[in-house]
């Protein structure tokens, strides 16, 4: 990138929000239905249907703006927003204008040199979506699925505080993360329950005014976000460079061809008419209400990073990979319930199950296993009684076996360690009489020699010797 | 056989079976047909009504219980959807467009066991005055044939005025109840917002519009409004207060404070017989020891265009999903989306419609909000706070309910500006949300019927009902 300029980047996103009714209506809100059957007289708008208050809705915007720092608006108005297309049935979007529920906020970023930065919010609204139009099934006609109109979003809009593809991917995953934790948006950016628009402008680093905006749309992953605005800045500062003007417009990314292109100039603006909604008297949320969401908020993945860091004395390595969903800090953390060993709770959860459940494209809620008998697992190692590598074969055991115990089947695999010294005794002086000549070497100095007999001696007890018993009885043999 | 109308001066023999639901089917049905040129219905549901009747009679044959609406025939206007039949607003836009649901006014009313007995005629979207702007044509006034229905309820005015059937259910947005109810010699009610649900009622200006009766009797009308009234979860704008028993009519024994707004009564236009009617009725009170004094509405001149900018405003957003895409008329000439919308909504509405979604349209683009939208929201915010005054003061206000009488038809049809101020004394009830009921006074020199409007404070339609029974009975002569 050139550095003479500065990239000036504001993102809005709309996150569907996880009810079981739409935002106005009784109809169902799930995705993957057959098209046009989540629908009913009101959300078609039938003649004569009005709208109604989704109060599961309101409070999962309240929760979003509690976790985002934001403002909560008392007296939420609802808007119009009006403009005929074919997939908006009343020819009117209900929203938020003036009285947005969530005001201002931030959301803190990591970046890759480990500095932390903030994300100012302007605002976050309630919302209905749209139906959905689909141009590519048939030649000649456009086919509208409307099970999709009315679900409730809430719409986020960042300050222009952004200033990289790689911030906007940082912020996109950290909201992603956070709506998940809430459990109040599945977060899918492909299937479009989350969607990202950006706005990005570039200016030669210090001025204090805006370039002129441009809006990119059509972003389908948070890494094509990255890529749209690496394309865009490159685009418009080769423009700028070449002593063009930049056009204010609405660009589309295209992402088998890594390119924008432009949709439509913005030069002619829509004039939506907005006005408040008179079928839907204003909505108080109050005092009590906040108190009561407050209450139910879970533990966020930030104060869940700097308890792993502080109560189990993780790394921050560790407490990062452990906080990347909800699902993973629950398992973690329950498995610490019963188990003091928390940098091995560590390892079991991110390396072997997490490494289990990827292999497996499982997610931790289809895990069989439960918390207790990884900590069964984990204190079996730590009394010596099965090794670290007799674990995992424990492990492998166990899942197809969720009902049997650790130790009933390192039993039944025989992997119990063996920790009686005379049968012990018995299989060193075996595996010492194999390399008489090393023996020599070793009394002569070279000590490195002893992994050689270990590993002897734990082939021939079948995996069971206890390493640290047997380490001690070789040593003792070969000093004597 | 004939009956007389108000259900509350036969409802008691249909109970006892000495008048037969199927017998009172017919009378009403053959009135129908002999006041087809009145154009006041749109659709009859004749077989269904003589189905309902005989039901109702075997049930009263059977000692079984009825609803308390059983052996009245009920008519809706054309914008208030019933179950599996046609609903249009009279407009050719929703030509041959059925309803899948049915009104919660009209769920309540079968729940009664009335029985609906077909659509009548409107002004196309509840816009009018005069029930010209229907694209059925209009309809015509029982009284004397050349004189308009009023509107936009005409239908349900004539309907009633006629004994074409017991009662009517209309739609007040701007005074679409009260003045076709003036002008046919009836009762009509605007209720106060939120006290009837809107659910199924189609929306011309939803934070204006109410759902309201047309009788023949005062009884009828605080029956029917006692059994449509009450909260609704389908309308978030219906009020969760509880509804009085409106039927149980009390006496008047206490003196009353009462206004009467002297610059309505004396503005320009008022016919000599309204104001006189008016003038006598006050007089009746005062010598019954009210109270009653001229009070002065100084926003007079505000109501009309402050109505005007808001309804249309709204009308122009309700009327968005009438788009030719989902149901309704498509244009057979549109050829890509755009053109869907644009030609089906050209060519389904009507001249009037047209004009108020374009005045709706401007006065919210963002360069006119400030100066009419937004003002005139100001402005009625002004006109509530000064109607909460006068109730602080008094317990009714008293005007006529229109300036004239019913007008020749054609009259005003090519000038929509006098047509608009003939709303001038019904407006203030829906701007301000309080209740209005237009009642029987007499009639003109030429025997068309004087309407004396009585308004009162929020949700006091108890004593609203009181009222008027005790000015039918005692002051009106």
């Amino acid at each position: 990138m050139n550095s003479k300029y500065e990239v000036v980047i504001g993102l809005e996103i709309h996150a569907q929000l996880l009810t079981k009714s739409k935002a106005f209506s009784g109809d169902r809100a799930e995705y993957g239905n057959h098209p046009n059957t989540n629908v009913s007289v009101v959300s078609l708008a039938h003649p004569g249907t009005l709208p109604r208050h989704n109060k599961n809705a309101v409070e999962k915007a309240i929760k979003i703006g509690l976790a985002f720092n934001c403002q909560i608006e008392r007296y939420n108005k609802y808007s119009r927003k009006n403009y005929f297309y074919a997939d908006l049935p009343k020819g009117y979007q209900i929203t938020q204008f003036d009285t947005p529920i969530c005001k201002g906020g931030f959301v803190k970023i990591k970046l890759k040199n480990g500095t932390s930065k903030k994300i100012r919010l302007t605002r976050a609204h309630m919302e209905e979506d749209t139906g959905k139009s689909i141009h590519d099934i048939e030649p000649q006609n456009s086919l509208i699925d409307y099970n999709r109109a009315g679900t409730p979003l809430i719409e986020i809009v960042t300050e222009p505080d952004i200033r990289t593809g790689e911030e906007a991917f940082q912020f996109l995953t950290e909201v992603r993360k956070i709506l998940r934790y809430l459990d109040v948006c599945d977060g899918n950016m492909e299937e479009g329950s989350l969607r990202c628009d950006c706005n990005i402008s570039v200016r030669p680093i210090g001025s204090s005014e805006f370039g002129t905006k441009v809006e990119v749309k059509n972003m389908n992953s948070m890494s094509n976000v990255k890529r749209a605005i690496e394309f865009e800045t490159e685009r418009q500062i080769t423009a700028i460079e070449k002593g063009e003007k930049i056009a204010a417009e609405t660009r589309s990314f295209d992402a088998l061809k890594n390119l924008t292109f432009s949709l439509r100039s913005k030069e002619m603006v829509n004039d939506y008419r907005y006005f408040p909604e008179p079928d839907l008297p204003p909505l108080i949320v109050s005092d009590e209400m906040i108190k009561q969401i407050a209450k139910q908020m879970p533990q966020l993945p930030e104060q869940l990073y700097e308890k792993f860091l502080n109560n189990y004395n993780l790394g921050s390595y560790d407490a990062s990979v452990l906080t990347e969903t909800k699902e993973i800090a629950a398992f973690f953390e329950s498995i610490c319930k019963t188990c003091s060993n928390y940098k091995a709770a560590a390892n079991w959860t991110m390396v072997h199950i997490k490494g289990y459940l990827n292999e497996n494209a499982l997610e931790f809620d289809d895990f069989k296993l439960s918390p207790e008998k990884i900590s069964n697992l984990i204190n079996l190692i730590d009394e010596g009684k099965i090794s670290n590598s007799a674990a995992q074969k424990v492990f492998a055991e166990l899942i197809n076996h969720p009902n049997d115990t650790s130790e009933i089947i390192a039993q039944r695999l025989n992997l119990i360690q063996t920790s009686d010294t005379t049968e012990l005794e018995k299989l060193i002086e075996t595996a010492l009489n194999k390399y008489p000549q090393k023996i020599n070497e070793y009394k002569s100095g070279k000590t490195g020699l002893l992994g050689l007999f270990m590993g002897e001696v734990m082939k021939l007890s079948g995996g069971k010797a206890d390493p640290k018993i047997a380490s001690k009885l070789i040593k003792d043999k070969l000093e004597k | 056989m004939n009956y007389p109308k108000g259900f509350n001066n036969f409802s008691q023999k249909v109970k006892s079976g000495e008048i037969s639901c199927c017998a009172l089917a017919e009378f009403y049905l053959s009135n129908i047909e002999k006041n087809k040129h009145l154009n006041a219905f749109l659709e009859v549901y004749a077989d269904e009504a003589i189905q309902q009747a005989k039901k109702l009679d075997k049930k009263i044959e059977n000692c079984e219980k009825t609803g308390r609406l059983a052996g009245m025939f009920v008519g809706l206007k054309d914008n208030i959807c019933y179950k599996n039949h046609h609903v249009s607003a009279s407009s050719k836009i929703l030509e041959g467009f059925e309803s899948l649901y049915s009104a919660t006014v009209v769920e309540r009313l079968l729940a009664e066991d009335a029985i609906i007995i077909g659509r009548l005629n409107c002004d196309e979207f509840a816009m009018g005055a005069s029930n010209e702007n229907s694209a059925y044509g209009a309809v015509l006034n029982y009284f004397d044939n050349t004189k308009v229905s009023g509107g936009s309820s005409g239908g349900a005015a004539v309907a009633v005025q006629a004994n074409l059937c017991t009662a009517s259910l209309g739609s007040d947005t701007g005074g679409s109840v009260r003045q076709p109810a003036a002008f046919t010699g009836n009762f009509g009610i605007k209720p106060t917002y939120g006290r009837i649900s809107r659910y199924g009622l189609l929306s011309y200006a939803s934070s204006f519009d109410q759902i309201g009766p047309i009788t023949s009797t005062i009884e009828d009308m605080a029956l029917l409004l006692e059994i449509i009234s009450g909260n609704d979860e389908f309308d978030a704008t219906c009020t969760q207060k509880p509804v009085e028993k409106y039927s149980e009519i009390n006496k008047i024994d206490r003196k009353l404070k009462i206004a009467y707004l002297d610059n309505y009564i004396n503005s320009n236009g008022v016919q000599p017989e309204v104001k006189e009617k008016t003038y006598q009725i006050i007089e009746n009170l005062k010598n019954k020891g009210h109270k009653v004094e001229a009070a002065n509405f100084e926003l007079l001149d505000y109501l009309v265009p402050c109505y005007y900018v808001l309804t249309t405003a709204e009308a122009s957003s309700n009327l968005s999903r009438y788009s030719g895409l989902l149901y309704g008329y498509r244009s057979k000439n549109s050829i890509d989306l755009e053109s869907t919308f644009k030609k089906s909504r050209s060519e389904g509405f009507g001249d009037e419609v047209k004009r108020r979604i374009m005045s709706g349209t401007f006065v919210l683009s963002s360069d006119y909000y400030d100066a009419y939208y937004s003002k005139a929201q100001k402005v009625r915010r002004v006109i509530q706070n000064r109607t909460k005054e006068l109730f602080a003061d008094y317990d009714y206000i008293l005007n006529p309910t229109t300036p004239t009488t019913a007008f020749e038809i054609g009259g005003k049809t090519n000038d929509p500006i006098a047509m608009y101020l003939a709303d001038i004394f019904t407006v203030q009830a829906p701007l301000a949300g309080n209740p209005a009921l237009s009642i029987p006074c007499g009639v003109d020199n030429n025997g068309m019927p004087i309407g004396i409007q009585v308004m009162t404070d929020l949700f006091n339609e108890k004593h609203l009902i009181n009222f008027a029974k005790y000015l039918c009975e005692e002051i009106i002569k």
